[in-house]
Order: C-alpha cells, then sequence, then structure tokens
C-alpha cells in the first residue's frame, strides 16, 4: 500500500513523499524521505536500516482494571508487549505513553501499570488520556505520578537526538457536542514553545485523542487541533503520535504524518463500522493480532523517520 | 454491581424532610447504551428522579453543562440519579466522550405545588 501526498505537487521542496509497506505480515512499515521519493526495497534492508537510527517506542491504552469479555486480563497483554520491547535487538532511547495507562484512574490500576512498564527499563513520558483523570479530585493521582514538570494539566516538550518532542494533553475540559479540546493555555504555550525552533528541527507531537478529525461522529478528533498544527507550519517534519482509537490509522498532509498506535488492552472497530466505539470482542485466536506497540526511528541526516507497527502475536 | 453511587440521595431526603413533601417519588430512566443515551431527549414532571444506568463496557458521566448536576465516572452498571424540582430545559453531556449528549426538560407538576428549590 503506498499513499501519496496528493496536493504536494505544487508543494514546497522540502515535501514529504511517505511510503508504506506491509511489513512480513506483521506490521507497517512508514518511511519518510525528504524531496524525492525512495523505496525501502526489501524488508530485512529496511529493518536493517532502521535499527541504526535514533529509536524510541510508542505504547498506548493499557487500560489496567478492565476486566470486560474483550480482553479480561489486560495485565498480561501489557506484560507480552513489555516483553517484545525486552526482547528488541536495539534498546530504544526511551518510550512515549499516549494515555489511557488506567481504565478507572485507581490507585491499583496505576500501580499495576508502573510494576510492568518498568519491567521495559526504560525512560517514559507520559501524557493522560481522558480514563486517567477521573479520580475523585480529577487528575490528582496522575499528576501525583506523572505530572512533575509539566504545565497545566500535564503538558510538555523536552529534546532527545535533535528531534524536539511535544507531549499534549487534549481531555481535559471537554465540551458538550465536542470533541478533543487543547484549550487557549496551552495552545498560547505551544506556540511560544516553537517560537524561534529552526524549521529543520523535526517535531514530534504526541497526545491522547487524535489530533486531526478521524471520525466525528463517535468524538475521534480535537476540536482545536488545526490551531496546534498551525503553529507548526513552518518546521519541515512533524510526526503526530497519538492512541485513543486502539487501532492503527495514518494520514501525510504536507509535511505532517499523522498516526495511531494499537493498545495493549482490547481493540475498538473501524469508523462506522458497529454502532458504537465502544471495545469489540473478537475470538481469542484473534485479539494478540489487534493489539501492540509501535517503534519509531530517525535517521536525521538523510531526514528519515520510520514507524513500525509490531502486534502481539502475528 | 457497584453500590448506588451517590450524594444525590442524602441531599433528596433533607429535602424532603424540609419541605415534608413526600412527593408521589416519580421515576424515570435513562440507560446509556453504545455511547448514546437513551432517550436522548426526556420530558419529566417536577419532582421526578430520573435515574441512568451505564450498559457499557466503558465508563461514562452525566455532567450538566450549567453543572446543575454532575456524576463522577461510572462504571459498567453504575447508577447516577438526580431529582428535578425545578421546571426548565436541562442539557447534559458525557464528560469523557462529549459527543453523547441528551435533554431533561422538566415541565411544572399539575395539581400541586412543588415548592421551588431553595
Amino acid at each position: 500500500m503506498t499513499t501519496q501526498d496528493e496536493g504536494s505537487s505544487q508543494g514546497p521542496s522540502r515535501r514529504k513523499v511517505l511510503e508504506c509497506m506491509t511489513w512480513a505480515g506483521t506490521g507497517v512499515l512508514w518511511t519518510v524521505a525528504g524531496g524525492v521519493p525512495k523505496s525501502l526495497g526489501i524488508i530485512d534492508q529496511a529493518v536493517a536500516q532502521q535499527s541504526k537510527g535514533f529509536t524510541f517506542l510508542q505504547i498506548s491504552d493499557s487500560h489496567m482494571g478492565f476486566d470486560k469479555p474483550a480482553n479480561p486480563n489486560v495485565k498480561s497483554t501489557l506484560e507480552e508487549a513489555i516483553g517484545r520491547v525486552k526482547a528488541l535487538p536495539q534498546k530504544p532511547s526511551f518510550m512515549i505513553h499516549t494515555g489511557d495507562i488506567t481504565h478507572l484512574s485507581k490507585p491499583a490500576e496505576f500501580d499495576d501499570a508502573e510494576r510492568i512498564i518498568s519491567q521495559a527499563r526504560l525512560d517514559v513520558h507520559y501524557v493522560p488520556g481522558e480514563h486517567d483523570l477521573i479520580d475523585e479530585a480529577p487528575g490528582k493521582l496522575y499528576r501525583e505520578r506523572y505530572g512533575r514538570g509539566t504545565k497545566g494539566a500535564g503538558w510538555y516538550s523536552f529534546d532527545a537526538d535533535g528531534v524536539h518532542f511535544i507531549g499534549l494533553v487534549n481531555v481535559v475540559d471537554l465540551k458538550a457536542g465536542g470533541l478533543g479540546n487543547l484549550g487557549d493555555e496551552q495552545l498560547e504555550w505551544l506556540e511560544d514553545d516553537v517560537k524561534g525552533r529552526s524549521a529543520s528541527q523535526p517535531i514530534v507531537v504526541f497526545a491522547h485523542i487524535p489530533l486531526w478529525t478521524v471520525y466525528p461522529d463517535w468524538g475521534w478528533g480535537t476540536q482545536d487541533g488545526a490551531r496546534a498544527l498551525g503553529y507548526l507550519k513552518k518546521f519541515g517534519s512533524v510526526t503526530v503520535l497519538n492512541g485513543h482509537i486502539h487501532q492503527v490509522m495514518q494520514k501525510v498532509e504536507g509535511n505532517v504524518t499523522f498516526h495511531t498506535a494499537r493498545s495493549t488492552a482490547f481493540p475498538q472497530p473501524a469508523p462506522g463500522t458497529a454502532p458504537s466505539p465502544g471495545p469489540m470482542k473478537v475470538g481469542d485466536d484473534k485479539l494478540r493480532t489487534m493489539l501492540g506497540i509501535a517503534s519509531v526511528t530517525f535517521k536525521q541526516n538523510e531526514q528519515r523517520l520510520a514507524i513500525i507497527d509490531t502486534p502481539l502475536q502475528s | 454491581m457497584k453500590a448506588l453511587t451517590n450524594t444525590v440521595f442524602a441531599g433528596v431526603a433533607a429535602l424532603f424532610l424540609l419541605t415534608g413533601t413526600p412527593a408521589a417519588a416519580e421515576e424515570a430512566a435513562v440507560k446509556i447504551g453504545n455511547f448514546t443515551f437513551g432517550p436522548k431527549d426526556l420530558k419529566v414532571k417536577s419532582g421526578t428522579t430520573v435515574i441512568w444506568t451505564n450498559e457499557d463496557d466503558i465508563p461514562h458521566t452525566v455532567t450538566s453543562t450549567t453543572m446543575a448536576f454532575k456524576s463522577k465516572a461510572l462504571d459498567s452498571d453504575d447508577k447516577f440519579s438526580f431529582t428535578f424540582t425545578t421546571p426548565g430545559t436541562y442539557q447534559y453531556f458525557c464528560s469523557l466522550h462529549p459527543h453523547m449528549t441528551g435533554t431533561i426538560v422538566v415541565e411544572a407538576a399539575t395539581g400541586s405545588n412543588v415548592p421551588p428549590p431553595k
């Protein structure tokens, strides 16, 4: 499968062309190459190439505490996901978790997540999902654990290997009838955070709910996401990583690559294919093909980024 | 199944004691299922207690747009109830999934004097 940015033929010289191909039937490999479209050729070569870059991992939607038929044992599937991380031949630099660590924001659920995820022995950068902020004093438990050094409801940025990472919170103060929400305070912070940065610095934005509108009927989008992306227009490489929808989706628009990760807990239906976005019950033999993790690699000098989604079982 | 959750019952009971209006204890039910409130729009007489029950595998809330009432996060099978004593139109939504919206229209109870809330 190949997706091209259709609007880019008149676009700026830095336009990116994105190639995507199935990877041994178990995942999807993406590459974004500056200028000339470039096929990665055979899979083994692609994997060998990407293993030389700076790599980090994304996990999402662990939902510790969920015990319904769609997956009565979310701890064991998270453990399997972390097992995959530990088995990687090259140790990633760190992990990001794009929210819904817990199902009901209970202390024991946060504790379970911490106990399992820490076995990867990697730094983890979190953003909250809506399920992480429903304790009695909303968000208190999340902020106690993960809020250090963050602003507002938990947003922050940091640099790693020349890449600027921005963790955003779009799950608080949601408006009736609306979608995910960033809010003025956070948007102003974002504008200020990227001001003065070189347009050639790669940007990675991560947040729980997709920043782009995936399916508004199910609330899968962020009301003021376009304003956030407006502040990132000048950058040649922007990667937006989200969770929330428990399935892999991707889109490229100009210099921006959007990508959502699988959950480690339970799958959700493709947009519009079910009466609601609720947890999807699949056969036991199929569940692990629909859960998983993602790894992201930058090869800075070649302006190349690759995202590989790996299910727990192929 | 979780215990009936709410602080509201205590408040309602206190109101009865204060007003001496035992009310015919009218109740109406709203089911939360498939990420929708059903019925989405509900008309009740003043004094009616509306009981929401979450039948989804995902937590939801019942949150008034004016904060007239607000449940905590309702896990599967959890209930929330609120007694409407003032006629008017009450819009509400799920603060976790805000595309879920509903309305309660409260009409004046006929044939009796329902005391206004304090």
